[in-house]
């Protein structure tokens, strides 16, 4: 049930979506694709389908070669970002879809249906049309449907995107429990960070079309292969040439070995994290976060003379462009 | 708040403009629509039902009137089967010459009907068309007989299927349709259980069109037909033929049954079609 893919290319006139890709996602977990908008993330889903044809390389399911195979011969389930639900047809229908285009007998799919409402949580609504459903019962609803067929792989195109905070929250901890039950292959895409790191047992890190890094989330945190990883994994700040994340700062009050000086020049409470802006002595403007407790036990306050230090043993990377002068990514805001 | 309420709805809805505007649409449609057919059916009734029944005994108007059904309907299965194949083509897939593809399929539209049915006899026709003596010589007669006639209907009427149709299909997207093919349908049951119920409405709505378009079609029809009486004379072609032999009573009642049908039609289907969509 593992795939892989590899050496796949893909093109869209002059724009490379996809450039010699080579992954091989395992049999059983929970993988994700993360990666920013237009990244190639969703054509590599669209292409393990067979929604999109690869011009150059093979993708293999389950140890079968899928390169040239339409999707209905793939045994797939695909859930879509905006649902696909078929419109016309009552939410048992939609559900019994695969199997009914599987000829198999009445009772047998009435069963599996019944048995797929209640794991999705939807037994009640079996004879609604999809117009009756909210957002995340369409995309449950939609994600039985992908189940029923009993597919090797269930592949999610950004599943919870098109939904508000609160519900994308409640699905996401739910997928996580019924990927538990269920086991199946699950490839998920998605350009939330946060979405991956707390699904995901392995994330794959796809921009510009290529993979910048493959992993598990610790790996991918502690140990970013890059720069890019470092900045998209999370909130990054720069001291001197290294990339860290804010909260592995330390702040003295004094000077202590291999701190660099600079001055408090704002401070701002996040709910229950203060930000610290630091100017150094040479002019870097670093960011820093503290707990409450920490920043009460310092006694910061505008303009005080600073000592900054990098925790021992923290996941930092090499900025390979200098002349950055500001040391947040554009991540920082996504993420709290 | 109640401010910006009343001031957002002035504009339309308190001014007096509004019952003006809606006295003008009124009476325009009433003098050009709904009076000139009135007249028609009063016409047809100014004797009771004497010259509906003369009409249709006549068995040179009853054979008109089967002559057109006919025609009409076997132009609508055609246009239908076509004007669904070409919708997918234009939306679905890219091509190119598509662009050409779309303002060739407004020809029919804006071409008078008559120049149609002179086009057709240069191409099919019998004697001296440009494909017409291959096709007769293989016994296959297309002018002045019923193929040509549907040919002729078919033409015209072309565009209304696929007008109705493709954007149907651009608002539907094709999503619905990789989720089935990711289900295993293939492209046929794709299309049977989840393209065809979707567009439903906007094919039963291009067919009623296209039929009220094919039974009133006269100019091209005229001209292929060669208006033999008996073989190849349509309703629309009777009514024109006893109006200028001065039998107003039949014309008009023959005028009167193609209404009818006509109006029907559009009749059946704005009652079928259910209140939420349009």
């Amino acid at each position: 049930m593992s795939i892989e893919i590899s050496h796949v290319g893909k093109r869209f006139g002059d724009f490379v979506a996809l450039d010699n890709v080579s992954v091989s996602i395992p049999s059983g977990r929970l993988t994700a694709l993360l990666g920013p908008s237009g990244g190639g993330k969703s054509t590599l889903l669209r292409i393990i389908a067979g929604l999109e044809h690869a011009d150059t390389g093979r993708i293999e399911i389950d140890g079968v070669d899928a390169t040239r195979l339409p999707p209905q011969k793939r045994n797939v389930g695909f859930v879509f970002q905006h649902y696909a639900a078929f419109k016309h047809l009552s939410v048992r229908r939609n559900v019994a879809f695969g199997l009914e285009i599987r000829k198999r007998p009445k009772d047998e799919i009435d069963r599996r249906v019944d048995e797929l409402l209640a794991l999705v949580h939807l037994q009640q609504f079996g004879e609604r049309l999809p117009a009756q459903l909210s957002g995340g019962q369409r995309q449950r609803m939609a994600l039985a449907r992908a189940l029923a067929v009993e597919p090797t792989v269930l592949l999610l195109d950004e599943p919870f995107g098109a939904l508000d905070a609160k519900v994308r929250k409640e699905l996401r901890d739910w997928l996580r429990r019924l990927h538990d039950e269920v086991h199946v292959t699950t490839v998920f895409v998605t350009h939330d960070q946060a979405e991956a790191l707390e699904v995901a047992d392995e994330i794959v890190v796809i921009n510009d079309g290529r993979v910048e890094q493959t992993g598990s989330p610790d790996d991918l945190y502690d140990r970013p292969a890059n720069e890019f990883v470092m900045r998209f994994l999370g909130p990054v700040t720069q001291l001197d040439d290294q990339l860290v994340r804010p909260h592995d700062l330390q702040i003295h009050t004094r000077p202590e070995p291999s701190t660099v000086a600079g001055r408090a020049t704002r401070i701002t409470r996040v709910g229950f994290e203060i930000r610290v802006e630091v100017t150094t002595i040479t002019g870097q403007v670093v960011t820093v976060t503290l707990t409450r407790n920490e920043f009460l036990a310092l006694g910061l306050r505008n303009d005080a003379a600073v000592h900054l230090r990098i925790a021992p043993n923290s996941p930092t990377t090499a900025v390979a462009t200098t002349d950055q002068p500001s040391s947040t990514s554009p991540s920082l805001a996504a993420s709290h | 708040m109640a401010d910006r309420s009343t001031l957002a709805r002035t504009p339309i809805g308190r001014r007096p403009g509004r019952y003006v505007l809606r006295l003008v649409v009124t009476a325009y449609l009433f003098f050009l629509v709904a009076w000139p057919l009135y007249l028609v059916g009063r016409n047809t009734f100014a004797d009771g039902f004497a010259s509906l029944a003369d009409v249709l005994t006549d068995p040179d108007v009853v054979h008109a009137l089967r002559l057109t059904v006919v025609i009409a309907v076997t132009a609508v299965v055609i246009n239908t089967v076509f004007g669904v194949g070409i919708s997918l083509l234009l939306v679905r897939y890219h091509f190119p010459g598509k662009r050409a593809l779309n303002v060739l399929l407004d020809m029919p539209l804006s071409v008078s009907p008559i120049v149609v049915g002179l086009a057709l006899v240069l191409v099919y026709g019998g004697r001296d068309g440009w494909f017409g003596p291959t096709l007769e010589a293989a016994g296959l007669q297309i002018i002045f007989a019923v193929p040509g006639m549907v040919l002729a209907t078919v033409f015209v009427a072309l565009p209304l299927v696929i007008r109705e149709v493709v954007p149907v299909l651009q608002e539907l997207g094709d999503e619905q349709e990789q989720a089935a093919r990711s289900l295993g349908a293939n492209a046929l049951q794709t299309f049977r259980r989840i393209t065809l119920p979707s567009i439903k409405w906007g094919v039963i709505y291009g067919v009623v069109l296209s039929l009220a378009r094919s039974l009133g079609e006269f100019g091209a029809v005229k001209v292929v037909s060669g208006n033999v009486l008996g073989e190849t004379r349509t309703s629309t072609l009777v009514v024109e033929e006893k109006y200028l032999n001065f039998d107003k009573a039949g014309a008009y009642a023959t005028a009167f049954l193609l209404a009818l049908v006509a109006v029907a039609c559009i009749i059946v289907v704005s009652v079928l079609r259910p209140k939420e969509e349009r």
